[in-house]
C-alpha cells in the first residue's frame, strides 16, 4: 500500500510526473512505443499510427471541449484544412515536411478563430450547431474550388525528412508517433499554466470566470485556437499517411467521432483523450476480428458496417448512462484499488 | 428575372418548409419539456418511415391501418428511448443528453440497415395525384398535400396542447420543472408523453417525406435542415419552429433553383449563422438571463 505522497518543494508539488511509480510506467511505457515497431506487423502498425493521429486530434478537442467547456461539432472541419494546407503546400511548393506541417496547424488556427468568434454570444448547445455550420461551409469550399482540386481532391506525394522518403507505415511510424506524444505532452503542461487555468475557470461557470478578471473572449478564442491547431497538425499527419486528400475525408461523422472519443475516455482528462481515441478506433477493428473469427463469418460480413454503427451508438450512450467520467475513471479506480489494497476502497 | 417561375419555386419551398415545421414542432415539443436538444430527430422520422414500409407493403396491410400503426409504433420507441436513455440522465449536463441522442441516431442507422438494407425504397402511393394549380403556379400533388397534412396536424396539435390538460401540464413543466412537481403534476410521466408525442409527430413527417422521395438509411440527413430550422426559430419556440420551417424551407427552394443543389444546404447554414450573430437565441427563442 501506497501511503500518501510527501512534497517538500514547490517544484516537486508542480511536476507533471509526481510519484516514482507513474515514472516507472511512463519508461515502460516508452520503451513500449519504442520496440513496437520492430515486433508489430504492417496492418498493426497502420493502426497505430492511425490511433496516434486520432490521438492527437481528440486530444485537441478535449482542450476545448472538455477543458473550456466549448462543445464542437467542427474538429473534422479542421483536420481538414490542415490536411489540404500540407497537401497544397506539399504539391505546388514543395518546401519541408515538417514547416508544412506546422503551417497545416497554424492555418486551422487560423480557421478555428474565425469559428470562435461567435463563441462569445452563442453558447452551449447553439455554439455546437453554429460549428455544424463551419463543418459544412469547409466541406463545400475545399468540394467546389480549382485551388483544392474539387470533389477529385489532392493526390500527394510521400514526405522526406532527411532524404528518407516517408512511405511506409513503419517509416511514419517515427515520425507520426513522436510529433503527437510533442504535442500530448503540451497539452498536459498547457494546464499547469495561467492559461490553462483560465480555461478551466470558463469551463466551470464563464461568468464567474469574468468577474474573477479572465477576459473571455481571448480566453475562447485562444482555446478554439489551441484547439484547432491540434487538429491542423493532426490533419497535416492525416494527409501524409494516406496521401490523398478529398472533400470526403473529413465528414460531420468524424466530428461526432471524436466528440464520441474524448466521451468515453473521459471529457477534461488528458489520459481520457488517449485513452478514448484508442479505445475508439480499436473497436471496430476488433469487431472486424471477431467477425472473422466467427463460424460463417463470411456471411456476416455484410453486416459489419451497421454493426458497427450500432456499437458505435451504444458505446456512446452506454458509457453517458452507467460511467459518464469515462475510461479515465475506470483507471482511477483501479489505480485506487492498487493504492489502498489489501484495505476495501 | 420569370416572376411566374419565382412565384412557383417559393410555393414549392413554403409547401416543404410546411414539413420542415412539423418535424421541428417535434423537436421542440422535447425541448420545452425536458431541455433536451434531440439531434437524432431525424433518425426519428426514418423509423417512422421505415415502420410505414414494413405495415404498408411486407405485411401488406391496407393504407388507413399502416399509418396509425407505424405512428403507434414510432409513439412506443420515444416511450422507451425516454425510460431508458433520457430518464437516467436527467441532471445531467445538457452536453451528456446531447451526445445520448447523437449515440442514439448511430444506434438507429445502424439498426434500420440491419433489417432493412441501405437500399433506397419506394413507398406505396396514398396521397392524390392530380396536379395542383394556384393561380399559374403548378405544384407537386405530393408536396402540396404533404404540406396541408402537416399544416393541420400542426393545428391540432396547438389545439390539443392549449386546451387538454395534459397540454397544460407540459406547459407547466417547461416553464418550471420543479414548481410543477410540487403543484402534483406527474413530471416524469409528462417528460414520457412529450417523447411519445414526438416520435409520433416526426412519424407523420418521415411517412410523408418519404413518400415524395422515397426512404433509405441516410433519411437522417433531413434531420440536419430540420435542426437548422430550430435553431434559427429558437429551441423552445412553436411560432419559431413555423417561422424558420417555412423560411428555410423557402431559402432552401431558392438557393436549389438559382445556385444549383450544392449550395442548398451552404446557404441554409450561412442563415443560419447569421440568424446567430444578430440573435444569439434564435429569432423567436427564450434569452436566458445568467447570474452568479
Amino acid at each position: 500500500m501506497r501511503i500518501g505522497t510527501l512534497k517538500e518543494t514547490y517544484i516537486a508539488d508542480a511536476a507533471l510526473f509526481d510519484s516514482r511509480t507513474q515514472q516507472t510506467w511512463l519508461v515502460l511505457g516508452a520503451a513500449l512505443l519504442l520496440l513496437f515497431p520492430f515486433m508489430a506487423s504492417d496492418y498493426w502498425l497502420y493502426l497505430a499510427c492511425l490511433v496516434s493521429i486520432n490521438v492527437a486530434s481528440a486530444t485537441g478537442l478535449n482542450i476545448l471541449t472538455g477543458y473550456t467547456g466549448l462543445v464542437s461539432l467542427g474538429q473534422a472541419a479542421f483536420m481538414g484544412l490542415g490536411a489540404y494546407t500540407v497537401a497544397i503546400l506539399e504539391i505546388r511548393v514543395g518546401s519541408p515536411f515538417l514547416l508544412n506541417l506546422l503551417a497545416g496547424g497554424f492555418v486551422a488556427m487560423a480557421g478555428g478563430l474565425v469559428v470562435g468568434i461567435p463563441s462569445l454570444r452563442v453558447k452551449g448547445l447553439y455554439l455546437a450547431i453554429a460549428t455544424i455550420a463551419a463543418s459544412f461551409i469547409a466541406h463545400f469550399l475545399f468540394a467546389n474550388t480549382a485551388f483544392t482540386g474539387r470533389t477529385a481532391g489532392l493526390t500527394l506525394p510521400p514526405a522526406s525528412l532527411f532524404g528518407v522518403v516517408l512511405d511506409t507505415s513503419f517509416r511514419l511510424y517515427w515520425i507520426i508517433v513522436p510529433v503527437t506524444l510533442l504535442m500530448l505532452l503540451g497539452a498536459a503542461n498547457l494546464f499547469r499554466t495561467r492559461v490553462g487555468r483560465a480555461f478551466i475557470a470558463i469551463r466551470d461557470r464563464d461568468i464567474s470566470a469574468e468577474v474573477l478578471g479572465i477576459a473571455l473572449l481571448r480566453y475562447k478564442l485562444l482555446s478554439f485556437g489551441l484547439s484547432s491547431f491540434y487538429a491542423g497538425v493532426a490533419g497535416g499527419l492525416w494527409a501524409y499517411f494516406f496521401r490523398v486528400v478529398t472533400p470526403e475525408s473529413f465528414p460531420l461523422s468524424m466530428s461526432i467521432f471524436f466528440l464520441a472519443a474524448i466521451i468515453v475516455g473521459g471529457m477534461g482528462s488528458i489520459l481520457g483523450g488517449i485513452l478514448g481515441a484508442i479505445f475508439m478506433t480499436m473497436v471496430p477493428e476488433l469487431l472486424k476480428l471477431a467477425v472473422g473469427l466467427l463460424p460463417g463469418g463470411s456471411e456476416l460480413t455484410v453486416f459489419l458496417s451497421p454493426v458497427r454503427t450500432v456499437v458505435f451508438g451504444l458505446l456512446i450512450i452506454g458509457f453517458l448512462v452507467f460511467e459518464p467520467h469515462g475510461l479515465a475513471e475506470v483507471w482511477r479506480r483501479i489505480r485506487r484499488f492498487f493504492h489502498l489494497w489489501p484495505f476495501r476502497n | 428575372m420569370d416572376w411566374a417561375y419565382l412565384f412557383e419555386i417559393s410555393l414549392t419551398g413554403i409547401a416543404s418548409g410546411g414539413l420542415y415545421a412539423l418535424a421541428a414542432l417535434a423537436f421542440v415539443m422535447v425541448y420545452k419539456a425536458t431541455r433536451v436538444v434531440n439531434i437524432a430527430i431525424g433518425e426519428m422520422l426514418m423509423v417512422g418511415a421505415y415502420l410505414f414500409f414494413t405495415f404498408a407493403v411486407t405485411f401488406a396491410l391496407p393504407i388507413w391501418l399502416a399509418i396509425p400503426a407505424a405512428v403507434l409504433g414510432a409513439g412506443l420507441l420515444g416511450a422507451v428511448i425516454e425510460r431508458t436513455m433520457i430518464r437516467p440522465l436527467l441532471g445531467e449536463p445538457p452536453i451528456s443528453v446531447f451526445m445520448v441522442t447523437v449515440g442514439l441516431a448511430s444506434v438507429l442507422v445502424g439498426l434500420v440497415e440491419i433489417i432493412w438494407t441501405a437500399d433506397q425504397r419506394r413507398l406505396p402511393d396514398f396521397l392524390p395525384n392530380t396536379p395542383v394549380m394556384v393561380g399559374d403556379a403548378f405544384l407537386a400533388p405530393k408536396v402540396f398535400y404533404g404540406a396541408l397534412i402537416a399544416v393541420v396536424l400542426i393545428a391540432v396539435v396547438l389545439l390539443v396542447f392549449r386546451f387538454w390538460r395534459g397540454g397544460v401540464a407540459l406547459r407547466a413543466t417547461a416553464s418550471d420543472p420543479a414548481a410543477a412537481y410540487s403543484m402534483g403534476i406527474n413530471v416524469p410521466r409528462v417528460f414520457s408523453l412529450a417523447w411519445v408525442v414526438s416520435a409520433m409527430l416526426a412519424a407523420v413527417s418521415g411517412i410523408i417525406v418519404g413518400s415524395i422521395g422515397g426512404i433509405s438509411s441516410s433519411m437522417g440527413v433531413f434531420g440536419l435542415s430540420v435542426l437548422v430550422v430550430v435553431i434559427v426559430g429558437g429551441l423552445d419556440s412553436v411560432l419559431g419552429a413555423l417561422v424558420g420551417g417555412l423560411l428555410i424551407g423557402l431559402v432552401e427552394a431558392l438557393a436549389g433553383t438559382y445556385l444549383g443543389g450544392e449550395y442548398k444546404l451552404l446557404v441554409t447554414f450561412i442563415v443560419l449563422v447569421i440568424v446567430l450573430m444578430i440573435q444569439p437565441y434564435g429569432l423567436f427563442g427564450t434569452h436566458e438571463i445568467e447570474r452568479l
